[in-house]
This record gives C-alpha cells, sequence and structure tokens, in this order.
C-alpha cells in the first residue's frame, strides 16, 4: 500500500508490522514522531513502557531482549550519548534488540538539527550500524535489521537523518503484514542464550582476562561475518518485496555499499545518509555521465565494508573520491574520511578529500556539491565547508 | 520540479499547508515532498515550509532557496526581506490581505502577484483566523497546480468530517474569489 506520510510515521507503522514485543522510550527532546505513534497504539500486541530517561528505555530493552523477545527502542544525539553504557552492554550479550537514530547533533553548544555526530561517536560499541537514505529505505531497513539481528545475535542501529527524512512527508510503500510475517517469522531465541526460568542461565557474567579478550575477538569475528548476512537479508528482501532499483547507472548495490555512476569516473562522492539524494539529483542520470561523477553510498559503518570499497576501487577506477562528512572526530579528521583512508591503505592510486558539510543541521545545497566538482583540484586534502 | 515556499507566523497552519498541498499532488498522481523549516516551535515566530512537486522522484533535500512559488500566510511579513529572499522572474506570490496590491509596501517589481482576503473568508465562515486552508484554496484555484478534489481528499484525512467539511466550504470559497 502506498502512503504519504512523515518519515517517523512511516517507521512507527513499519516496527508495528514487525512485531516486537518490548518498546521502551524516553519522550522528551531529542526524541521523533515515532515513539509517539508507537505509543499512541491501541494494542495488546506489545507493551510500550515509558522510561524515565534513555539509559533506562536502553535498559528496559536490554532486559525484555534477554528474556528472549523481540524489542525496539528509538532515540537521537543527547540521547543517544545518554544510553552510551547500555548500548555497549546489549552488544556484549549479544542481544538482537533494533534501535533507530533520528541522527542529530550533539551540545555543547545546543543544537536539536541533524548531523551524523551522534551514531559516528558510539561506533565502536559492537552494534551493526545501517543508514537509510530515503524513507523508503527506512522502512526496508528496520525489517532487515531484525532479521540480521536474530541471525547473527548482535543489536542493529538504523540511521536515519533527522528532520531531514523522521520529519519529511513523502510517498512510501508500506510493506505488507503478510509478507513481512514470512520475511521476519516469530522470533525464536537460541537455547541457552536467555533467561528462561526453565532452563537457568547467567547472561554476562564476570570474565577473566583469560576468558575475556576470546570473548571480545569473537564478538569481532561475528561483527564481520554479519556482512555476509546483511548482503543476503538485502538480496532476500529485494527478491521478496520486489524492489527495483531507480537509478539507471546503479552498478554496484549489496546491502553494504551501492555506487551509481559510469566506469572511470573523474570524481565520486562518498556519504551516507540523506545527503546522498541532494548530491544525485545535483548529479543526475545525464549528468554523471555527461561530467563523469559517481555516487557510492557506504549503507553499513559497522561492519565496514573495507573489502567492497577496495574492490570498487579496483573495478571503477575513480581518479578522485570526495568524502562528505557530517560528523568530525575532533583533533582527527572527518570520521569516513579515516575509515576509508585505512582501508584504502597502500592499496588505492587515488586522490582522497573530507569535506565536512552539515553539522548541525547547516543546510548542504546543490551550489556546495557544485563547487566541491569544480574546484577539487585547488581543495586541500581537509575542509570544512561553511 | 516545482518548489513552492509557504510563510507564516508560529499557529498559522504553515506546515500543515505544506503537508497538504504535497498530499493533494500525491493524490494527483505526482512525486511530491513536504517538510518544514525545522526551527523552535514558537506561536507568532516566522516559520517557514516547504513542497515540492515534480514526474520524477524527488531526492533532493534541502531548503528551497529559489521557490516557483511562495504563498505569504501573514501581511506582516512582508515587512521581513527574508521572505522574498531568491525570487525569480518566474515566480507567482500569494498573498493573504484585504489591501489593494498597489497600497503594500516593499513589494518585489515586475512579477506576478496575487492576494486574496484570506483572513475576511476564515473569519465569515470558520469564525476564526484560521487561514491556511484558505490559502490553499486560492492556491489551487490561481495557479491550477493541484486539484481542487485532491485538496478536499487531503483535507478529509486529515481532520475529523465536522472541521474538514468547514475547512472545504472555506477553500471553496478561496479557490472560486
Amino acid at each position: 500500500m502506498i502512503k504519504f506520510q512523515e518519515g517517523s510515521e512511516t517507521i512507527a507503522e513499519t516496527i508495528r508490522l514487525c512485531r516486537p514485543k518490548v518498546i521502551a522510550a524516553y519522550p522528551i527532546t531529542p526524541q521523533t514522531h515515532i515513539v509517539e505513534s508507537l505509543a499512541r497504539s491501541n494494542t495488546k500486541d506489545f507493551e510500550y513502557i515509558l522510561a524515565e530517561s534513555e539509559m533506562s528505555a536502553a535498559s528496559i530493552v536490554l532486559g525484555a531482549s534477554a528474556t528472549g523477545v523481540r524489542t525496539y527502542t528509538a532515540t537521537s544525539s543527547q540521547g543517544l550519548l545518554l544510553m552510551t553504557e547500555v548500548l555497549f552492554d546489549i552488544a556484549g550479550l549479544r542481544l538482537p534488540v533494533v534501535m533507530t537514530c533520528a541522527n542529530r547533533a550533539v551540545s555543547a553548544p545546543i543544537n536539536i538539527w541533524n548531523d551524523e555526530q551522534d551514531i559516528m561517536t558510539i561506533r565502536d560499541a559492537g552494534w551493526i550500524i545501517l543508514f537509510a537514505e530515503s524513507n523508503q529505505q527506512a522502512a526496508d531497513l528496520h525489517i532487515q535489521a531484525y532479521k540480521i539481528a536474530e541471525k547473527i545475535s548482535l543489536p542493529v542501529a538504523v540511521c536515519v537523518d533527522g528532520f531531514a527524512l523522521t520529519h519529511t512527508f513523502e510517498a512510501v510503500e508500506l510493506r505488507d503484514q503478510k509478507m513481512i510475517d514470512k520475511f521476519l517469522p516469530k522470533y525464536q531465541p537460541k537455547k541457552e542464550s536467555f533467561l528462561d526460568p526453565e532452563n537457568p542461565v547467567t547472561l554476562g557474567g564476570l570474565c577473566t582476562p583469560a576468558t575475556y579478550m576470546p570473548i571480545r575477538k569473537n564478538m569481532h569475528q561475528d561483527l564481520l561475518t554479519s556482512k555476509k548476512i546483511i548482503k543476503e537479508t538485502f538480496l532476500k528482501f529485494n527478491n521478496l518485496f520486489s524492489v527495483k532499483k531507480i537509478f539507471g547507472d546503479c552498478k554496484i548495490s549489496d546491502g553494504l555499499i551501492e555506487y551509481s555512476g559510469p566506469n572511470n569516473p573523474e570524481l565520486v562522492f562518498i556519504a551516507s545518509g540523506s545527503v546522498l539524494g541532494t548530491i544525485k539529483s545535483t548529479y543526475d542520470y545525464n549528468l554523471r555521465q555527461k561530467n563523469k561523477i559517481g555516487v557510492l553510498n557506504i549503507k553499513s559503518l559497522r561492519p565496514f565494508p573495507d573489502k567492497e570499497i577496495i574492490n570498487f576501487i579496483s573495478k571503477i577506477k575513480p581518479k578522485n573520491i570526495a568524502v562528505i562528512d557530517r560528523s568530525i572526530s575532533l583533533g582527527q579528521t572527518g570520521i569516513l574520511f579515516s575509515e576509508i583512508k585505512t582501508a584504502c591503505y597502500g592499496k588505492a592510486g587515488v586522490k582522497i578529500k573530507n569535506f565536512i558539510m552539515g553539522l548541525g543541521g547547516k543546510n548542504i545545497t546543490p551550489k556546495d556539491i557544485q563547487n566541491i566538482v569544480i574546484n577539487f583540484k585547488s581543495k586541500s586534502e581537509f575542509q570544512f565547508v561553511l | 520540479m516545482i518548489e513552492i515556499r509557504i510563510h507564516g507566523r508560529g499557529g498559522q497552519g504553515t506546515v500543515t499547508a505544506a503537508e497538504l498541498i504535497a498530499e493533494a499532488a500525491f493524490f494527483d498522481k505526482k512525486f511530491s515532498q513536504a517538510f518544514p523549516f525545522f526551527g523552535v516551535e514558537r506561536r507568532g515566530a516566522p516559520i517557514e515550509a516547504y513542497t515540492r512537486i515534480s514526474d520524477q522522484p524527488i531526492l533532493l533535500h534541502s531548503e528551497i532557496y529559489e521557490p516557483d512559488f511562495l504563498i505569504i500566510q501573514d501581511p506582516t511579513l512582508l515587512k521581513i526581506k527574508n521572505t522574498f529572499r531568491g525570487i525569480k522572474k518566474n515566480t507567482s506570490i500569494l498573498i493573504n490581505t484585504e489591501k489593494d496590491i498597489s497600497s503594500l509596501p516593499l513589494l518585489p517589481k515586475n512579477i506576478q502577484i496575487k492576494t486574496v482576503p484570506a483572513t475576511q473568508i476564515a473569519l465569515k465562515i470558520l469564525g476564526k483566523p484560521i487561514i491556511n486552508t484558505v490559502m490553499l484554496g486560492a492556491f489551487a484555484g490561481a495557479f491550477k497546480l493541484i486539484s481542487l478534489e485532491s485538496l478536499k481528499k487531503s483535507i478529509l484525512e486529515r481532520f475529523s468530517q465536522e472541521i474538514a467539511l468547514k475547512n472545504i466550504k472555506a477553500m471553496e470559497e478561496a479557490y472560486n474569489s
């Protein structure tokens, strides 16, 4: 069914279709209409628990997930930062929690607008982190997120640009309940991995130096393994729901990265989230061919698609790369930029430059994008686009 | 792609107006998008909201700088220079005012400007100065960008039957004015 509605409402309706049993959230700023809509659901299908802070909301879904049920929470910005300690626990306990992060700037100074600083700051927590480019992708990614999380026993954060997507009205196809039920059957926790009075176990007990490190290594390997699961889930979803490519020049699309543009491009933009739409609108199919411009979407921050990026570079052969970061590791560079440079170390003879844009909701215009293309050669390796 | 920027004051339903236009365009089988300027919500503060309509999927997530249409819900906003930023030769403007265009200060020259006494119509039919749906009726009537039928449908979806029908009556009067 195609509906015209706000991004937040689209996500809330999709979450209801995924049939979680427990939802917990803290409803004050920074928050979106997602949990408002879920709280208003007149249903006995799930319990909505009003928390007194984001840290409590995260703790509630941790506890609920540990009893072996499907859970959901959503937050942003300061709320995500307040959850940080519990986010590490959720991942370490291998609980398949799904969370929406409506990406927003962090304080100080106070700013309620969109950038990606919040999620980038918790990238080492052990969560799978996926980015939506549009409201349709946001809806579809949440359905896939449960599938991925429950298969590999790791939590998934679905990142949706605050305001730019969450508060924007556009038409989306709401997926059919029966098809979702087929794709995402009732959650069956793995034996002895959840709290069950009939079968008592301890989760998250003390680990000595002898056992802690192998467990962390195991988590890391499972995050790497999740690449395969993300790819398979993406393909399975697209087949079942007949998702069509909307870009005629889309050459790579595997769930981790997506490339639209010509072979041997003069310049490739690398970014994540809704700014990709602005780039693809500024350089549409014809202009991409004419000006030899490509766009690479990093859909998964964790696991990081390093090998996929190297394969993309050797297959498509870009001359120059502009990495757009809407976050910064203060005192270093943009975070995506340093990840990409690490992935490319010693392997790719390509010029890579970093553009910090859109911090605290600073609007990114088609002119900003054109300016990067026109003046790329004279730009330094790192700059703020103010 | 057609870009519409709506200016109003907090409490005048500016954001709702942008959403209703976009939804009407959706019912007209076009691609559309609506979003507010993400300001801090306060009654009486200047508010902006944006609508894009296209025959192609809309990917752009930037604010609207050079609108094809400008809808000004509150005549006191005419004094603010920012209201007219980015207007082009072919920008069309719709203003809520009872006054004659020639008596309005600071209007850009050589541009298509239409006026509608939306506050008067709203007071007469709704009994309250709620002008957003009246402005939408005038907008649909003046520029024929969205159909009256689709506008009605989006209003019926949004509001309770009683409120929707009153608003539709006010909207139709503005459409035909």
